[in-house]
């Protein structure tokens, strides 16, 4: 079988439901890169320029782990996944500077994927990738409805609540769908997926503030349609589609009564987020009705010091309950 | 209304022209300093890229002249320009410079937003024969300013008392300013060139040449790239620019609003390395070192602003380019805490090694410490 490896890094808490079905669906053997490690991540920085953001050096960390292991990279270019909107310059570049970095990589799966016209060169995209395992249009077109499908399940598991790990637990059977139990607070915790998911950059917070009886909410719990009218109150369109769905999303937990706190965690070096933040701090301040706390991630975080300044965030949330 | 716009080179020339030309009153933000960039850089986010953070600098210090409105340019992205007189905007306000912003987006999105920006800059009705009068001006300075600086920066490493082009280039400039009329500047252009013709020089001198390549703003504002155009010239070596004023109006607001592609030739340049557009002037760095190296240049150097997205793209390729074209390229990521000597020690570095490859090249005795 065709082994196709897809880094667990970047836009894979995102899209991976919808890959890695689609090449199956094609017969395909679909190889995820390994959790996140410090061997990783220190593979990562030696080979990435040194200006990058920690997310893009984890990236060429995670396509290390798999080189030698696959016959197909899937590096797709996403340059835009929603109308006049675009991902980040660095992900519009991203095959490129892989490519001219690291040598010796198995042959990438490279699609553009660019939605900001319009939609037809992204299908014709699908297509061209899809002939890479069947000459067969009809086998490629029901391959890519079935990943549609499996992406729109996985996108409502996260809707009701379930993080991106419980819900590709959920698909694959490995976990029960329960009803999510409200916890002792409720915190929303703010930023790119393949910051707040990957147990390792994050220190695995989810799982630490989950484990202190605290419902974490993210940004993809958030229905696309309560982020575009949050967004509305922008001064002017943001044109990144992630720092669109991070400020709308935590302008809705602000207008929240039930939202006891929020924590925005960024990736030090990153573009986008510094503005974003910036517009998300001040309005915080101006609102101040929810605790807010920004936290700035980098390879040399210390998971001490992290875990104090939650600490201490919580309290400040607690005592404002009791007051 | 008191309008004022932020520092870039050689920008304010033609931009208060135009504006004055449409009737407004202008006031410029002091020259950058110091001061400007230390404002700047307490009241922007930490990790926002240098131009912006100095662009708030000197809108701080043009309201204290008694500036009320911003004229500032934006963008569709996905670089940060895009999204910078927003943010701006809100930072002005939270310090209480209770400052107007007038935002002109590119045409390349939206003529009739254009034109409503316009309109709100042109309170008073002019005639369409004074706005037409006013636009042949701007272009003609705009030109003059830019074939001044090419020559200066030509006939720079040559000049036999250091400083003499530099000096001779500034007093030109403000005569370009100063001209009322195109042919005026025609004149002053002509003298300006004859001016900087007389300069006493060494036509024995084999210059290094080196290409700069990199982020618009650190290529424009000497200020920002800390005079480095200058200062490789002081060194010996002959600089051309990638990007120029001129260049980047004809682009952006000629041609793109023509729906006329003329990047074609630098997109092919690039494609074996980069084969996307990746905002800013991420490719144009590929594709113009590539140009530079097939014009037989002696070295490359990239001027970024930290975290700059496009160009730490561009950085992260520009190693295979040097090695597939050989030729030799220095990236130099700026912010606000590097400083001149630092710099200064990376560039005679760099042009000392261009130097003893060619010697070698060339098969002359090189002279190697062991
Ligand atoms: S959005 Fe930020 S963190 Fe993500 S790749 Fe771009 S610069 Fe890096």
């Amino acid at each position: 079988m065709v082994k196709v490896g897809i880094p667990r890094a970047l836009l894979y808490y995102n899209y991976f439901p919808k890959w890695k079905t689609f090449f199956e669906s094609l017969g395909a053997e679909v190889v995820v890169s390994d959790e996140t490690t410090k061997h990783i991540l220190n593979e990562g920085v030696k080979t990435a320029v040194d200006e990058t953001c920690l997310p893009v050096k984890l990236f060429y960390g995670h396509v290390l782990n798999l080189k030698g292991r696959v016959d197909f990279l899937f590096m797709p270019r996403m340059v835009s996944v929603a109308r006049n909107e675009y991902t980040c310059p660095k992900f519009l570049g991203l095959p490129d500077m892989i490519r001219q970095t690291v040598s010796e990589l198995p042959p990438f799966i490279e699609p553009c994927v660019n939605m900001r016209k319009h939609s037809r060169q992204y299908m014709r995209e699908i297509y061209r990738i899809g002939t890479l395992f069947s000459s067969n249009p009809c086998k490629i077109y029901k391959a890519y409805v079935a990943a549609c499908q499996e992406q729109k399940k996985y996108q409502n598991l996260m809707i009701e609540g379930f993080t991106p790990y419980e819900s590709l637990n959920i698909l694959s059977g490995k976990m029960v769908r329960e009803k999510k139990q409200p916890g002792e607070l409720n915190i929303a915790l703010i930023g790119h997926g393949y910051n707040i998911y990957d147990r390792y950059v994050s220190m695995n917070m989810i799982d630490k503030l989950q484990k202190m009886n605290i419902c974490v909410l993210t940004p993809e719990m958030v229905p696309r349609h309560f982020i575009e009218k949050q967004a509305e109150k922008l001064p002017k369109d943001m044109f990144w589609t992630y720092g669109k769905q991070i400020i709308g999303s935590t302008y809705s937990f602000m207008e929240n009564p039930r939202i006891d706190g929020i924590i925005q965690m960024t990736a030090f070096g990153c573009g986008p987020d510094s503005l974003v933040a910036e517009l998300m701090e001040r309005e915080a301040v101006r609102r101040k009705t929810v605790p807010f706390m920004l936290l700035t991630i980098d390879e040399h975080t210390g998971e001490a010091g992290l875990v104090t300044r939650i600490e201490a965030f919580l309290d400040m949330v607690r005592r404002k309950e009791v007051v | 209304m008191v309008v004022t716009f932020p520092h870039m080179g050689t920008l304010n020339i033609p931009v208060k022209t135009f504006l004055e030309g449409i009737g407004q009153e202008v006031v410029l933000p002091p020259p950058s300093s110091k001061r400007t960039i230390e404002l700047g850089v307490k009241h922007s986010p930490e990790f926002a890229c240098l131009p912006l953070k100095i662009n708030v600098g000197n809108y701080i210090e043009a309201w204290e002249k008694g500036a009320d409105t911003v004229v500032m340019a934006g963008g569709v992205g996905p670089c940060r320009f895009g999204y910078y007189a927003q943010v701006q905007r809100e930072i002005l306000q939270d310090l209480g410079c209770d400052m107007e912003m007038i935002v002109m987006e590119p045409p390349d999105c939206d003529w009739k937003d254009l034109k409503h920006q316009y309109r709100r800059l042109t309170q008073r009705r002019i005639s369409t024969g004074q706005l037409v009068k006013t636009l042949h001006l701007v272009w003609k300075k705009l030109n003059a300013v830019d074939e001044i600086e090419k020559l200066s920066l030509k006939y720079h490493p040559y000049e036999i008392n250091r400083g003499d082009t530099k000096k001779a280039f500034d007093q030109i400039l403000k005569w370009i300013e100063e001209a009322k009329h195109p042919k005026e500047v025609k004149e002053v252009l002509t003298a300006g060139k004859k001016k900087i013709n007389k300069i006493e020089r060494d036509l024995q001198r084999q210059p290094l040449r080196i290409g700069l390549v990199g982020e618009i703003y650190m290529l424009l504002e000497p200020f920002a790239s800390l005079n480095i155009q200058w200062s490789l010239g002081d060194l010996g070596a002959e600089v051309s620019k990638s990007i120029y004023l001129s260049d980047w109006v004809k682009e952006h607001l000629v041609f793109n609003a023509l729906h006329l592609n003329r990047s074609g030739s630098l997109k092919n340049l690039a494609k074996p390395y980069l084969n996307h557009f990746v905002g800013g002037h991420g490719l144009e760095t590929i594709g113009h070192t590539v140009k530079y190296a097939n014009g037989g240049y002696d070295g490359v150097i990239q001027l970024m602003p930290f975290t700059c997205m496009p160009e730490i793209v561009a950085e992260s390729i520009l190693p295979q380019v040097s090695k597939e074209k050989d030729i030799p390229v220095l990236s130099l990521v700026l912010d606000e805490q590097s400083g001149e000597a630092g710099v200064a020690t990376r560039l005679e570095a760099f042009l000392d090694l261009i130097a003893r490859r060619k010697a070698q090249q060339e098969g002359e005795l090189v002279w190697m410490s062991i």
